[in-house]
């Protein structure tokens, strides 16, 4: 199945595992993934924060290149590119004034905005059938946490592909790669999001809320599908463990990493070297490793 | 407090204008201020934008940065029982604190914003590292994670050289054409 694909700025520097992985999976799963060529970024949350039309007028751009691209589907990995793509696309379908002054804004008057937006989780779960298929069992048994955080499903009527309060997604794939999805509290809360540098405080407080969650859950990893999600649980889970004393690792896992790992592929193509919070225990199937508050550089203020 | 509806200046009036969306519709049942991740840092909290906004008082909006706290996570619009949105309410607010030089934002969210903006005007994509450096100077936070940046590297996680895109100078022109609409720089 041919389907394009918006990697994001995320998934070519700090979230370079969450590429690796994505394009790892992707020949098990029969996908051929189409790069938009030229893409550029979104705008993430300062562009919205700022500036409403610069937020679509960016979005558009890459809409507009992957429908001259030709490419009907665009699936964007990072959780904040698929939630600003599909926003930018949903605004201007309802808007006929807002779409006009888009396509002078992007000096594109052809652009259609035809392209469907999809979400890995969402590519995932349809896939979920052959993932089961070519699953090994060396996930089996794995107790995980399924974290949405807050991008994927909101605002509802722009997603739209699963309950935006209770939804069963993550956990269907995490169900047929062969891991068992914990019932848990905190999924669908914000990590902090794009606070990661600008407001590390909160970032510890709402990230150690949903690591001791999982914990208590039992789970022994937090899947994401988020750069942002990923490096504010994994890099700050440092920062986290430090101010928080937290004694134990909580590996965070992509999903594509986790689907990856449940088809046999090596760690080292999906990127878990990259990973500051070590994966081991989940590779080798042993308990969270016990260690002292961590210790390791950085991650602090 | 005074009412005070005029259709050119009235607070409410402008949200209308500029996202369709109408502060009149929230009864205050605090749902979404229960629910957002932020509240408990805030001042003035997503149904407190709601009831100033319905009651005009742009000052006590305005001088306030809690609206720069807000993270965009979208759970008070999600969860609203009447179908409001004060995720894009707070959004328009931003951008009209910037249009006022209202100067109430958070010297770091601000620099974050600023050099996040930069990147992409300079790259069309974000380089970390510059985005990084940028955001110290803004921020004036000359030390913060710098040990953390080895391990960075080591992992392969930032890149030496910025992506410059081939088509950079139609994203120059499309923040031309949108500054045009608002302003240039969080104050």
């Amino acid at each position: 199945m041919k389907i394009g694909y918006y990697p994001g700025c995320s998934l070519h520097s700090t979230a370079r595992e969450f590429d690796e992985s994505m394009r790892a999976i992707a020949g098990n799963l029969d996908l051929d993934l189409v790069e938009i060529d030229d893409w550029s970024c979104c705008g993430a949350s300062s562009a919205h924060a700022t500036n409403h039309l610069l937020a679509v007028a960016l979005s558009a751009r890459n809409l507009a290149l992957a429908e001259e691209q030709a490419l009907g589907t665009v699936m964007a990995p990072c959780a904040a590119c698929y939630n600003r793509l599909a926003s930018a696309s949903s605004e201007i379908k309802k808007d006929s004034k807002l779409s006009g002054t888009i396509n002078k804004t992007i000096s594109r008057p052809q652009f259609r905005n035809s392209v469907a937006v999809k979400s890995v989780v969402e590519l995932l779960r349809d896939l979920s059938p052959v993932i089961k298929q070519k699953a090994t069992p060396a996930l089996k048994g794995l107790k995980v946490a399924c974290y949405y955080g807050c991008l994927l499903l909101r605002p509802p009527e722009v997603t739209g592909w699963d309950d935006a309060e209770d939804p069963s997604s993550m956990e269907d794939v995490a169900r047929a790669i062969g891991a068992e999805p914990v019932s848990w509290s905190k999924r669908l809360d914000c990590c902090g999001a794009g606070f990661s540098l600008s407001r590390v405080d909160s970032v510890v407080r709402l990230g150690h809320e949903i690591i001791a969650a999982a914990r208590e859950a039992s789970a022994r990893a937090i899947v994401v599908a988020c750069p942002m999600c990923h490096s504010n649980l994994d890099f700050r889970q440092m920062a986290i463990a430090r101010r928080k004393h937290l004694s134990f690792e909580m590996p965070i896992l992509f999903i594509t990493q986790m689907v990856g790992l449940g088809l046999g592929i090596p760690g080292d193509r999906l990127g878990l070297g990259r990973h500051f919070i070590g994966t081991g225990s989940v590779v080798q199937g042993m308990e969270p490793v016990k260690t002292e508050p961590a210790t390791t550089s950085g991650g602090e203020n | 407090m005074s009412q005070n509806h005029n259709k050119e200046t009235d607070l409410g009036s402008q949200i209308v204008l500029a996202t369709g969306e109408n502060t009149a519709c929230c009864y205050q049942c605090g749902k979404c201020s229960a629910g957002c991740p932020m509240a408990e840092e805030m001042k003035l909290k997503p149904h407190d934008f709601m009831r100033l906004a319905q009651f005009n008082q742009a000052d006590d909006i305005f001088k306030d940065p809690s609206m720069w706290l807000c993270l965009t996570c979208e759970t008070c619009s999600a969860r609203c029982p009447n179908e409001c949105d004060p995720a894009r309410v707070i959004d328009a607010l931003r951008e009209m604190a910037m249009r006022r030089k209202a100067g109430n934002s958070p010297r770091e969210i601000s620099a974050f914003h600023n050099s996040f903006l930069d990147q992409i005007r300079l790259f069309g994509r974000v380089f970390e590292i510059g985005l990084i450096a940028e955001y110290k100077l803004r921020s004036l936070h000359f030390m913060q994670d710098v040990d953390s940046a080895p391990g960075m590297l080591m992992r392969g996680k930032l890149s030496f050289v910025p992506q410059r895109i081939k088509g950079i100078d139609e994203i120059r022109k499309i923040f031309k054409a949108c500054e045009d609409h608002g302003e240039g720089e969080v104050e």
